[in-house]
């Protein structure tokens, strides 16, 4: 007796391989962002030392160039800060899954909104830092180190700026009568491979662009 | 109106079908799912309007065609034979074009041509394999009363066989190709002659810095002599090619490509060459030509391309020429147009081209030239020269100037 | 035994709004197909009209500009506008009916991506109103830079192609979660039709190969309105950055727009060969192969840049070796020919012509892998020749072949194959006539993208038999367009499966009602309705269980307003943008919120 597992709508309903429709969705959408970020990050490794060759500055780490000495113009101290910033705010949000996936709302909530705060706190140092470049000479156009780091990070920061806005829209929702529904868990899981995702890739970029010479 | 929808979902057409025949459709036609191949025919013999009545509903039967068979491949083939013959004669009609790519004057073609070879051969047997396979199995397989269709899977035998066949076909080419790869791009002697092209929207600029010669839409070599080229350009890329002497390299900003090659035989007529990388709107304007001389030919060029211009020319119309705006852009060594947005124009008398390889060096041409550019070669930056056109010379300034230009030789 | 909503053949909801709210993945289908080859049409005229102008030495129909204008947007139409969406469109309909469900895992992203990719169609297109891009498909820099190119046509190109981008990248993820998910039960990857692997293989190319074409299409973007200088070689930047990035998406790219016609043309030839696909293992995995190798070949369409010797001659290694695994699939596509009973159909002739003139443009690819022959054939029409091989005689044979086979399925109507006969012939014959002499053009030394030719060359006579074959293929669709319109309205005569053929969207009525199948297929092999016929089994028992499909929604067409808004909003005011965003993020909160119930 053939009985009918193909999903009219995704969600909820047992698929091929166990894994729920949009979960799947998500990890494949984070597959082709790794792609993204990935070429952002060749084009930066592409430039890296031409950089220093052409002479113009400034640069990202001390050289002396024609017995001229130039201060490295990435601050690693502060974006360790930052860094470890919003790798808290991937400890929120597995709490907020947490907390969504065990009917604990308030956990859930909380969590999220402690995300939502941490990831700005980032965003903020990230503001901080571009500003600081800029009053030291480094923008978009000055030279290719700027023009990589800026996009880079600029579209890193975009993304968690989205992620903010996700979990916002999430937090606002689950004060509805019902809720995010009965697929709470789901949902916010998902929100939760996003943040993490997001989180991993600031990982990469700062390794390489701040603590690798 | 879909009532008969479900009708397929009732299991007692399908039982009657019998199994692995799939030839046959169900007997009684009442269009079950299966189809008939006599109605098939009938629509191919029956008219336009025969036509629309399709495949799922009976037809008329009408005499079934012909039954293809071997008198029809025979038939194909003996045209086929024939057509080829006429589209190859056709074909090599492309091989003394005056830009055909199959000419060997240059080393660069007779290494290319070593890979060429085998690779056309094997292209063209794969070609006449896969079209005769695609053409007799079509005709010898195609339906025919009685015949049912062999349910073949698969065949690993065949299989691992048409799997080695490609990698052998490739390991042919491959060895060629790699030994010519390299040996293109071999260190070129020390005695090279060592030339720039620099690349403009949209003419080439050629010189010899050893020679200390700066020219521009004709390049001149001698036979058998290694060139050393260093392809260059100042806004866009750009690409060099002289098609019956050597490929193409490009001509990137910012990166200094090389390649050598000789021409292999001197020759009174040019080779033509062109800009082969889209770099906007005239280059398909953006020609220039190779003269290969003999050696002693090529000394001579030389010795006069690298003297500032000639003593001959009237002063009177140097002057002309100095007080025009032409030494804003051109440079004509001797005196203090010095401009270098636009050709040297030291020796232009001498060569027989301009506007980069699109006109002839004739007074009439060059007036339409001077007078109007980008009239005759859309974008061209030369700003129109003469009154008519927006310039500031006359028609008469302008003679003089085409006067002086003709003595540059 | 009728069931419950089985005999409700056609959608309840008819007219424009349950067409602009459908989430229905076969009028999805539809539109992606209409909307496909009315582009198709838009790109063969602009195509004629180079030809035109080529017809002669020194012609003066077009002049410069627009024609590069012309072979800019005549690429892109072909290539976005065209064979991606007509390939789009048989996935949407034939997938979900293929691996026997209902519908695609996200209806609403189905239907999002369909408008989105309106949106972005019409920012290209309309580009000709103010200024169409005309840098060439590939748009090189630094010509694409600001100095060089300082109208709004590369701006066009960038907005386009992002948008453009972003709708196909949503259908890949919707159908990549679809198939790997909705199978019917029974269906193991390996028992899936070749079409539906060809469309999950292309989904990963586009959802790993659009991401690098966006960062460089970013990268040209800020460098034209922001001041860096990405590939601007004077300040430091690059040229040949674009041509990698470009080339890291643009080689996947063209094995994205010719596996969908190789799925086609395996479903097509065995049902009228009426036996299996010879070697299905061999010709999954050969796909497969194909779309791994395509990561590493991208540089072959830079042999002549200057790159060293080493890594030419490991590129062009890896694009010969490209060569092995689409030669097997043709040795099996012929195999399946091969102890066949054949029924010419047009859809089999088209299919039939398809392993000709693609192995053709194949044989030709294959020559210029190698540099040195590559030396001579780059940037000439040799390569032009090439690729209208791979791509007309190969995407658009095979989406002709589904457009014949599948039409009775779609309209319960047969398309003529009287007119079918003649659109063929004149077709094949027109393409042969257009194509095949620009390989002698290209020996004889005719560059690509000039606007004119200078009499003498020796390249006139080809250019004016070429045009004449543009001309023959321009009635060719003619004769298809009074077909198709003529056959639509038809009285519907065809049932279920009208051809006899395997595989499961056949096993339900032409149209298929909106619930696509009455009752779910249980599949116990490959090519299950022959299996199921030759075993005597009956297709499955109606349940009577109510059958739910998503209600339809306004919310993918607002959020792809919100997306075009974006877009155009970056071409004029940065008002515009906002607005765009807010209209879609009103229109995301509603989807979330909307029930599906």
């Amino acid at each position: 007796m053939a009985h009918a597992p193909a999903v009219a709508h995704g969600g909820g309903h047992t698929t091929s391989t166990g894994t729920e429709n949009r979960k799947l969705l998500m990890w494949i959408f984070l597959g082709s962002e790794c792609l993204f970020f990935g070429s952002l990050i060749a084009t930066y490794l592409v430039f890296k030392h031409q950089v220093i060759e052409r002479g113009i500055g400034p640069f990202p780490v001390d050289v002396t160039i024609d017995g001229v000495s130039h201060h490295g113009i990435l601050d690693i101290p502060l974006t360790s800060t930052s860094t470890f910033v919003l790798l808290m705010s991937s400890v929120t949000m597995v709490l907020a899954v947490y907390g969504a996936q065990h009917a604990r709302m308030k956990m859930m909530k909380l969590g999220l909104l402690a995300t939502m705060v941490l990831g700005l706190t980032f965003l903020g140092f990230q503001v901080y830092e571009f500003r600081t470049f800029g009053h030291e000479g480094l923008n978009l156009t000055t030279n290719l180190f700027g023009a990589t780091f800026f996009v880079l990070t600029g579209f890193h920061g975009t993304h968690v700026g989205v992620g903010v806005l996700y979990l916002g829209s999430m937090l606002a929702a689950s004060f509805r009568r019902n809720g995010l529904g009965r697929d709470t868990g789901a949902h916010v899981e998902i929100a939760g491979l996003y943040w993490h995702f997001v989180d991993i890739v600031w990982i990469v970029i700062f390794t390489v662009l701040y603590l690798i010479p | 109106m879909y009532a008969s929808a479900s009708a397929v979902y009732d299991a007692a057409p399908f039982a009657a079908a019998a199994p692995r025949r799939l030839t046959v459709g169900v007997a009684d036609g009442t269009g079950t799912g299966g189809w008939d191949w006599r109605a098939s025919v009938a629509a191919r013999v029956g008219t336009v309007a025969g036509a629309w009545e399709g495949t799922g509903v009976r037809a008329r039967v009408a005499a079934p065609r012909r039954t293809p068979g071997r008198p029809r491949i025979r038939a194909l083939r003996r045209g086929l034979v024939p057509l080829a013959l006429v589209v190859l004669a056709v074909a090599l009609l492309g091989c003394d074009a005056p830009m055909s790519t199959s000419e060997i004057e240059g080393s660069w073609n007779k290494e290319v041509w070593k890979p060429y070879w085998v690779i056309i051969w094997l292209a063209g047997i794969v070609f006449v394999a896969i079209m005769a396979a695609t053409i007799v199995l079509s005709l010898m397989y195609r339906e025919r009363p009685g015949r049912e269709a062999r349910q073949i899977h698969g065949n690993t035998k065949f299989e691992v066989v048409w799997t080695i066949i490609p990698v052998v076909i490739v390991l042919v080419m491959m060895v060629p190709t790699l030994d010519s790869l390299f040996k293109l791009d071999e260190e070129p002697p020390a005695d090279a002659l060592k030339v720039e092209v620099i690349g403009h929207q949209w003419w080439f600029e050629f010189r010899y810095p050893e020679l200390d010669i700066v020219t521009a839409n004709e390049l001149h070599i001698p036979e058998g002599r290694v060139v050393d080229y260093a392809l260059r350009s100042v806004d866009v890329i750009h690409s060099f090619w002289v098609p019956q002497l050597a490929g193409k390299v490009d001509m990137v900003p910012g990166r200094d490509n090389r390649m050598a090659f000789s021409a292999l035989n001197a020759r009174p007529e040019p080779y033509l060459g062109q800009c082969v990388e889209f770099c906007g709107t005239s280059h398909a304007n953006m020609r220039f030509r190779v003269f290969v001389h003999t050696a002693e030919d090529f000394e001579r060029w030389a010795r006069e391309q690298a003297a500032p211009r000639v003593s001959s020319v009237s002063r009177t119309a140097e002057e002309a020429f100095l007080a025009a705006p032409c030494l804003g852009c051109h440079t004509v060594r001797g005196t203090n147009a010095a401009g270098i947005a636009g050709p040297n124009l030291t020796h232009v008398g001498s060569r027989t081209t301009i506007g980069s390889g699109m006109l002839e060096n004739t007074p009439a041409e060059l007036r339409r030239w001077i007078a109007n550019s980008s009239a005759v070669k859309p974008g061209s930056k030369m700003p129109p020269m003469a009154q008519s056109a927006g310039g500031t010379l006359t028609d008469e300034q302008i003679d003089v100037i085409i006067g002086y230009l003709q003595s540059l030789k | 035994m009728a069931t419950v909503a089985g005999t409700l053949a056609q959608p309840t909801h008819t007219g424009v709004w349950s067409w602009i709210t459908t989430v229905d993945h076969k009028r999805i289908g539809v539109l992606y197909g209409v909307s496909g080859f009315s582009f198709f049409l838009w790109g063969g005229l602009l195509a004629l009209l180079m030809r035109t102008q080529l017809a002669v030495p020194n012609g003066t129909v077009i002049e410069s500009d627009r024609f590069s204008q012309l072979f800019t947007m005549h690429a892109l139409t072909m290539i976005f506008l065209a064979i991606m969406p007509m390939g789009a469109g048989f996935f949407n309909y034939m997938i979900p009916l293929m691996i026997g469900a209902r519908d695609v895992a996200f209806p609403r992203l189905n239907a999002l991506s369909y408008w989105t990719f309106l949106g972005g169609a019409s920012i290209l297109s309309l580009s000709f109103f103010f200024e169409a891009p005309g840098g060439g498909w590939f748009n090189y820099a630094p010509l694409s830079e600001r100095p060089y190119s300082d109208g709004s046509g590369i701006d066009f190109y960038v907005v386009g192609l992002l948008t453009l981008g972003l709708s196909s990248l949503m259908a890949a993820l919707n159908f990549a979660v679809t198939i790997i998910n909705l199978r019917a039960p029974g269906m193991t990857m390996m028992r899936m039709p070749v079409f539906v692997w060809m469309t999950f293989v292309i989904s990963v190319l586009l959802i790993l190969a659009l991401p690098p074409l966006t960062v460089g299409l970013i990268q040209l973007l800020f460098d034209r309105q922001f001041g860096t200088h990405f590939f601007i070689a004077t300040e430091g930047g690059d040229p040949l950055l674009w041509q990698h990035i470009f080339w890291v998406f643009g080689h996947p790219e063209v094995y994205i727009l010719i596996l969908p016609a190789m799925g086609i043309v395996s479903e097509v030839l065995p049902t009228f060969s009426r036996k299996p696909l010879f070697g299905y293992p061999a010709v999954v995995f050969s796909g497969i192969a194909i779309a791994v190798l395509s990561w590493v070949v991208w540089s072959h369409h830079m042999f002549t840049t200057g790159m060293g010797s080493v890594p030419r001659a490991v590129f062009a290694v890896n694009t010969m070796i490209i060569g092995v695994p689409t030669g097997i699939k043709v040795f099996n596509w012929l195999a399946t020919l091969y102890g066949g009973s054949i029924r010419f159909t047009t859809a089999m002739y088209f299919a039939v012509a398809f392993i000709a003139t693609f192995t053709i443009g194949g044989i030709s690819g294959v020559m210029h892998a190698s540099p040195p022959v590559d030396s001579q054939h780059q940037d000439t029409y040799f390569v032009v020749a090439h690729l209208h091989y791979v791509l007309f005689g190969g995407a658009i044979m095979g989406i002709f072949a589904g457009i014949y086979y599948w039409f009775p399925k779609m309209t319960g109507r047969f398309l003529s194959e009287a007119l079918g006969r003649w659109h063929f012939w004149l077709l094949f014959i027109g393409m042969n006539m257009t194509f095949f002499p620009m390989h002698f053009l290209g020996i004889a030394g005719m560059p690509r993208r000039i606007y004119t030719y200078d009499d003498g060359l020796d390249w006139g006579f080809w250019n004016m038999f070429a045009t004449i074959g543009s001309y023959v293929i321009a009635v060719s669709l003619l004769i298809f367009l009074v077909n198709f319109f003529r056959s639509v309205r038809q009285e519907p005569t065809a049932e279920a499966n009208p051809w006899n053929a395997p595989t499961l969207e056949w096993g339900t009525s032409s149209p298929p009602p909106e619930h696509d199948f009455d009752a779910i297929y249980t599949v116990r092999a490959r090519d299950p309705l022959w299996y199921d016929r030759d075993h005597g089994i009956a297709p499955p028992e109606v349940t009577g269980e109510h059958i739910h499909m998503p209600p339809p929604s306004y919310y993918p067409i607002l959020i792809a307003i919100g997306i075009t808004l974006l877009g155009v909003g970056a071409l004029s005011h940065l008002a515009v943008s906002a607005l765009g965003g807010v209209i879609a993020y009103y229109g995301v909160w509603g989807w979330a919120l909307e029930p599906t119930d």
